[in-house]
């Protein structure tokens, strides 16, 4: 594992403690939610037995008060790790290489349907992040998916999403 | 015995064409699971439920419990090839694998951690015959009091015993629980915490969750350091084998005090990752060439394999027996009985031996099995390995996304799944452990439901919680395990103790 041909590859992004505090808030308020929520539900324990809040309050209480321990300790802690990086430049751009074309491969599952969309996913990721031809790109991308067509459609009679879209309507599955 | 009587009869459901041909299948398809860090068995079991709708639960719990067993036998060969762990509990057998591998001794090294794993798993099953229609019967007492108990239990115990921040712990068990409160609620018919939204009215599949959190949050993680697989090549030859079977007899204690510890491990939460960290370490302090360790000795390897199989294998007692998963894999497994209709615990054994029967005997058949598949082709899977990873990655997103889709037939499971993924990352980059979060969302609903069956037997009074010995008992000791952080810090405040030089403490995962 080399060190990143950049310098700026280094370089922190965020810090462990930045990250600690920014995670538990976020937690937190999500927690404050539920417990909004489970309040406007009934938290009482009524005559026989808990309110339907009664469980998600109580729960999603414990994690605003855990979560509000957790920012304390973050927030105080002298302890050399927490100002380690969190993450650096070249380790972000690495996970965003991987996270941002998921996340629209997904987008593109909502209107082209599994298939298509992985034969272009997987194409697309071996040209531009394995660095692969086109000709071997296509190729194994378009025959992964000729197998999973089969071996869903055909064999196991597990329809899958075919897209708002419909590409591989002419298929007749 | 009545139970031997059912164990051969089991034997009989096992051994037809059609669940041989899935048990040996399952344990291919568990070896290449264990073989690619990535993709993990928990993960893979999750995407590969929802294909076993179409066969009987017998046959699909056999299927996937081959997995398990295949993910166990295949953890070893990346970890003990590459020095890359394929799954958590092969962390460390990377520790003395590796450099045994780097020796030249790799085939030594790949046969006793496969050897080891087949007698951990052995002992378990054994075990598992024996006490699991005596924890069966035991548990037809149990009452809606006697099972939150237990899973007050569990719960209690994953904070008070955890390594690493209690705070940490809770938060996580905390989200599964709120997270499995999304819904309809099953005892008012409210909807619970959906805000309006119409997609979370069937609430979240913790099936999602675990794609989500160890596939994709693993995913991003591996990306991280933009991984690229070199490793040794390994020679298996009979000759080898042989020669590592007559030297494994000298590690006898080691395989006793191992197994014990896998099968302790397995039975109470915890699972094969905290066991094999255990045996390690208690291997180290123990045997005579403890400072060899990490250097490279047969030791090494046998400790944390024979435990991290055995306490696989025997994380499925408690799970058949009293609904609780032993480990986050047996979590998912648990999953898989309540979505085919099973009611796990003493009404099972009673009501469908066929399944439970089939079950024990394809852990006997699947190991050895498994041993032997994992022997003879061990070139085969170190080779899948050296597929570039800029190929396995999106394929592994692929099948995430697949098995995410098929559980619900709903794309918003696959948003889902990735918002899962990106929380995963996040969480177990800051030392947030997983386990709890899968724990709790897979038996939230039930010990929700069990806790108001409670009340309602009880007119809303807790003291039910106490109102017999056993159910007393089981409530203290949770209540105990839950403020042991605080309690030992008391006592070593009261009773200074002697420095360790070997700090040992019970990681959960």
């Amino acid at each position: 594992m080399e060190n990143g041909t950049n310098d700026r590859d280094g370089q922190t992004v965020a810090s462990v403690r930045t990250a600690e505090v920014v995670v538990a808030a976020i937690i937190f308020a999500c927690a404050a939610l539920f417990v909004y929520s489970s309040y406007k539900l009934g938290f009482r324990w009524s005559s026989d037995g808990p309110e339907s809040g009664f469980f998600p309050f109580y729960v999603s209480l414990i994690i605003c008060c855990s979560s509000a321990v957790v920012i304390f300790q973050a927030l105080t802690s002298k302890s050399p790790k927490v100002d380690e990086s969190f993450a650096e430049r070249g380790q972000v751009k690495r996970v965003m290489s991987v996270l941002i074309p998921a996340l629209v491969y997904v987008l593109g599952i909502q209107l082209i349907g599994i298939y298509v969309s992985s034969a272009i996913y997987i194409t697309l990721f071996m040209h531009y992040i394995g660095k692969y031809s086109w000709v071997k790109s296509v190729a194994l991308g378009v025959t992964i998916n000729v197998v999973f067509f089969f071996m869903f459609e055909v064999w196991f009679q597990v329809p899958l999403y075919k897209g708002i879209w419909d590409l591989t309507g002419f298929t007749g599955y | 015995m009545q139970d031997l009587g059912l164990l051969f009869h089991g034997f009989a459901v096992v051994l037809t064409p059609f669940n041989v041909g899935l048990m040996l299948l399952g344990i291919v398809l568990g070896v290449v699971i264990g073989v690619l860090p990535g993709l993990g068995a928990a993960n893979g079991i999750a995407i590969l439920l929802p294909l076993t709708f179409t066969m009987t639960p017998t046959s699909g719990i056999i299927m996937l419990s081959c997995i398990y067993w295949g993910a166990l036998f295949g953890g070893a060969i990346a970890s003990i090839l590459f020095n890359i762990p394929g799954e958590p509990w092969s962390v460390a057998t990377t520790f003395d694998g590796y450099p045994l591998a780097q020796k030249g001794r790799a085939g030594e090294a790949l046969t006793a951690s496969f050897t080891s794993s087949f007698i951990g798993a052995f002992v378990a099953v054994v075990m598992i015959t024996f006490l699991a229609p005596i924890i069966a019967r035991f548990a037809l007492r149990f009452g809606p009091p006697e099972f939150f108990s237990v899973y007050l239990l569990t719960f209690c115990s994953f904070v008070g015993m955890g390594k690493g921040s209690p705070a940490k712990i809770l938060i996580s068990m905390m989200i599964g629980f709120a997270l499995s409160t999304v819904g309809i609620d099953v005892v008012t018919g409210q909807l619970r915490m959906t805000f309006g939204f119409q997609v979370l009215m069937k609430g979240f599949d913790f099936l999602i969750a675990v794609i989500g959190l160890f596939g994709i949050g693993e995913i991003l993680l591996s990306m991280e350091e933009g991984l690229s697989f070199k490793g040794t090549v390994a020679k298996i030859n009979l000759k080898v084998v042989l020669e590592t079977w007559r030297s494994l007899p000298k590690y006898w204690l080691t395989f006793i005090r191992s197994t014990i510890i896998g099968c302790w491990m397995g039975i109470t939460p915890g699972g094969a990752t905290p066991a094999s960290f255990m045996s390690y370490g208690v291997a180290k302090k123990f045997s005579k060439e403890g400072d060899k360790f990490g250097t490279g000795i047969i030791e090494g390897v046998v400790a944390p394999e024979t435990a991290a199989h055995a306490a696989g294998t025997s994380a499925l007692l408690p799970m058949i027996t009293l609904g609780i998963p032993g480990s986050p894999t047996a979590a998912v497994l648990l999953g898989g009985l309540l979505i085919w209709g099973l009611q796990p615990g003493p009404l099972l054994f009673q009501e469908k031996p066929d399944f439970v029967w089939g079950l024990i005997a394809s852990m006997y058949l699947g190991n050895v099995a498994g041993l032997i598949v994992v022997l003879s082709l061990v070139p085969l899977f170190a080779s899948i390995l050296r597929i570039p990873f800029s190929i396995i990655a999106p394929v592994i997103v692929v099948i995430c996304a697949i098995g995410a889709f098929t559980v619900n037939n709903a794309v918003q499971d696959i948003w889902f799944m990735m918002a899962f993924g990106v929380a995963g990352y996040a969480l177990k980059k800051l030392d947030y452990p997983l386990a709890p979060l899968v724990l709790a969302l897979v038996l939230g609903n039930a010990a929700e439901n069990s806790f108001r069956q409670a009340m309602l037997m009880s007119q809303g009074s807790l003291s039910v919680m106490w109102s017999n010995g056993l159910v007393g008992s089981i409530t203290t000791l949770s209540v105990l395990l839950l403020f042991w952080p605080l309690i030992s810090k008391g006592i070593r405040i009261l009773v200074p103790a002697k420095r360790n030089t070997l700090a040992e403490q019970r990681p959960i995962e």
